[in-house]
């Protein structure tokens, strides 16, 4: 355990920083510019796990072990999600025969 | 105080036993059938007749004082006290005896009346809160309780006026009398308010001994008189407030002789002979009284003369009796009015209910015109009818000859001028009453054939009371033998110990010039009704049809000298003129506008912020993060 936190603490906070944002960036932008379901259910896992990223090199360099277990319980929750989430998308392809986000516009009253 | 006690809970019953009959037979009133609801009210009625004679011979074998029953403590509020007592002096139980007595007799009649009618359990149960109603009103022992009362029978005159709802024309007639009595009540009411403004008690007890001392012609007591008679025109349907009443007879028959002429009209002269102190001290307010009821008296005795509907008749004869009983308060003689009211109870429920038991026969017929000749048919109604007719007319022996004498005589000690004016009207109401009845019962039948086949006479149970009271409007009159006749006044020195008479009452004018008055008046009535019986016997005159036209001055009257039209054009149309402009101007243009246009505002906002929730979810996600980004940058910034 010791060795992996020196061996993160090698890299210096700010890169971890930029990447965490840079892939939160990404995922938010897919979110919001593509309209594949999977894709964008892809990049909402994108925007977790540059979270999870940001999470444990914190934890890692002020050594405290809430970070990881934070992680764990994300990983949990986005497991669940995705189960929830591939469910959806297969009744969305049976139903509409299409993964196209906008067609779900449909659902509003 | 065990006699109190028994007294106490004799007179609680008596208004109590038809609030009992009320209560059971408006909630029962599903499982009543047939009869049961009417004997059952009747045979209450007749309980509190039983226990009022009780109170009576009690009351009048011990010493004759004024009995107060506190029950219990109604109102507390600062300096206002109210206790819900009764007053059981002479006034109150002649009145009692009165009420549930004749009530009684009316009571037993509508049994037979109201027979088949859908509703007559309804009809029985406003018959018993009437006659709850009216007792407290004559029972109570302060004007609150008294104005109880007041209210509560002018709400039931309200639902038994319009009891046949169905037809508008009668719906209407509720409507009219429950208005113009709120016009009086609202006097009534401010006078009230104006006695515990000035006397700091409502209590009758506690208000007359405070006058002992007080000089007459005090503005105030004035103030407090004139709103409390304005009460009593309106009630009593004096003029100008008279109107209500000949509408009313719109009602059940029954209903008119309880209400509309034996009781409730009555309610007024009792309020006013309950304050006879008070008036005594306003001689203004007396003088007043005097003029509406001797200008009510002959007006309506007038209108009576021209009139083809038999109720109709009876109701203006009504009015120009209670107008002589008004002339016989502002004369200050108290105790004639009230020995007035008495006899006019048994007369006038009598002519009433002789004039239902024709209506009945003839299948709800009320014009004279297709009458006549039922003298043969319907013999008890005829005979009884009769009498009633004589008794009004004021033809020695009968009732109404010794309460309409005394009245008179104290005119003429008042002023000569008062008691020929008075002659006058009691000549009006022998010919009108013998046009009635020479019409109604004499030459030949004027109905179609259909109602000719079946005439006949009502049951039993109608013509009893109508037997009682003829026997009762005949010898009536001997209660009160004026010393002349070698009484000595008896219910009039009865009522002396609650009524203060003034000095005309036990008049002195000399024994040879009463004896003159009373032949010129039996000889003048002896020709009116000779006329009549000449008229209407021998020469067949009938009043003329509709469309006839008619002398000016006749068709002035026939119409009741337009006086429904005049307060149509000044009362009534300008009232429904502002009610339009507010209805349309203010209640239209103001009020409406300004609640639709909130209405408007948010369904016009809603419209527009509804398109924001387009079901895009880009959309969405971008305004989420906008958001986050706009709380990232402010945060930055501040």
């Amino acid at each position: 355990m010791e060795k992996i936190t020196t061996a993160i603490q090698l890299i210096p906070l700010q890169h971890y920083i930029v990447l965490s944002i840079t892939l939160f960036a990404i995922g938010a932008l897919g979110v919001l510019l593509r309209r594949n379901t999977i894709i964008i259910l892809m990049c909402i896992e994108l925007m977790l796990n540059s979270v999870n990223l940001l999470l444990t090199a914190f934890s890692a360099y002020h050594s405290d072990p809430a970070g990881q277990v934070f992680v764990f319980f994300i990983m949990v929750v986005a497991a669940a999600e995705v189960a929830v989430g591939l469910s959806l998308i297969v009744m969305m392809k049976r139903n509409v025969d299409s993964l196209d986000i906008n067609l779900l516009s449909r659902l509003k009253w | 105080m065990v006699e109190f006690s028994q007294l106490a809970f004799f007179s609680v019953l008596i208004p109590v036993l038809p609030l009992i009959g009320f209560l059971l037979i408006i909630l029962l009133s599903r499982f009543l059938k047939g009869n049961f609801s009417g004997i059952l009210a009747t045979s209450l009625t007749g309980l509190s007749f039983v226990f009022s004679l009780i109170l009576f011979l009690k009351h009048s074998s011990g010493v004759g004082n004024a009995v107060e029953i506190d029950l219990f403590n109604w109102l507390e509020v600062g300096r206002l006290r109210i206790p819900f007592a009764f007053l059981i002096d002479s006034l109150s139980i002649t009145m009692m005896m009165i009420i549930t007595g004749v009530g009684f007799l009316i009571h037993l009649y509508s049994i037979g009346y109201m027979k088949g009618d859908e509703r007559i359990n309804t009809f029985f149960a406003y018959m018993n809160l009437f006659t709850t109603s009216m007792l407290l009103l004559v029972m109570g022992a302060n004007y609150l309780i008294l104005f109880i009362g007041w209210e509560g029978v002018g709400l039931c005159s309200y639902l038994l006026i319009g009891f046949w709802f169905k037809n508008e024309a009668y719906n209407n007639a509720a409507r009219k009398a429950f208005i113009v009595n709120r016009i009086g009540d609202l006097g009534f009411i401010i006078g009230i308010i104006l006695v515990f403004f000035t006397f700091q008690t409502l209590s009758f007890s506690e208000i007359f001994p405070q006058l002992k001392g007080m000089l007459p012609n005090n503005a105030l007591i004035i103030t407090i008189t004139l709103l409390l008679f304005v009460g009593a025109i309106g009630k009593s349907a004096q003029i100008p407030l008279f109107t209500w009443l000949p509408d009313a007879m719109a009602g059940p028959t029954p209903v008119s002789a309880l209400i509309h002429a034996a009781t409730m009209v009555t309610a007024g002269i009792y309020m006013i002979a309950r304050s006879s102190l008070l008036f005594n001290l306003a001689p203004l307010t007396l003088d007043i009284i005097l003029i509406t009821g001797m200008t009510t008296a002959l007006f309506a005795a007038t209108i009576g003369l021209f009139q083809n509907d038999i109720k109709k008749v009876l109701a203006y004869s009504t009015v120009s009796q209670l107008g002589y009983m008004f002339v016989a308060l502002g004369l200050g003689v108290y105790s004639a009015a009230v020995f007035h009211v008495t006899t006019h109870a048994f007369f006038k429920a009598l002519l009433f209910m002789g004039a239902g038991s024709v209506i009945h026969a003839l299948h709800g017929e009320q014009d004279i015109r297709r009458m006549g000749g039922l003298k043969s048919k319907l013999p008890y109604t005829y005979f009884t009818f009769l009498i009633g007719t004589i008794a009004i007319s004021g033809f020695p022996p009968f009732s109404g000859f010794f309460s309409k004498d005394q009245i008179l005589m104290a005119a003429w000690a008042k002023h000569p001028l008062i008691y020929i004016l008075g002659m006058a009207g009691a000549l009006m109401t022998c010919f009108y009453m013998f046009r009635l009845l020479f019409l109604v019962f004499h030459n030949s039948f004027r109905g179609t054939t259909h109602q000719q086949e079946h005439l006949h006479e009502s049951p039993r149970v109608m013509t009893i009371p109508l037997v009682v009271l003829a026997v009762l409007s005949f010898a009536g009159g001997f209660i009160n033998l004026p010393a002349l006749f070698g009484g000595n006044l008896s219910f009039s020195r009865f009522l002396s110990t609650s009524l203060a008479d003034g000095e005309l009452a036990f008049h002195q004018i000399s024994h040879t010039q009463e004896y003159l008055l009373l032949m010129l008046s039996f000889l003048a009535l002896l020709t009116i009704l000779l006329w009549a019986a000449h008229l209407y016997l021998k020469k067949k005159k009938l009043p003329s049809e509709e469309n006839v036209k008619l002398p000016a001055i006749q068709n002035l009257i026939y119409h009741k000298y337009y006086i429904e039209e005049i307060y149509d054009f000044c009362f009534v149309k300008p009232y429904t003129a502002i009610s339009l402009l507010f209805s349309r101007i203010i209640e239209g243009k103001g009020i409406n506008a300004f609640v639709d246009g909130i209405g408007t505002v948010f369904s016009f906002g809603s419209e527009r912020f509804r398109k924001l929730q387009s079901g895009n979810i880009s959309f969405y996600v971008f305004a989420m993060i906008i958001g986050i980004l706009a709380f990232l940058v402010i945060n930055l910034v501040v």
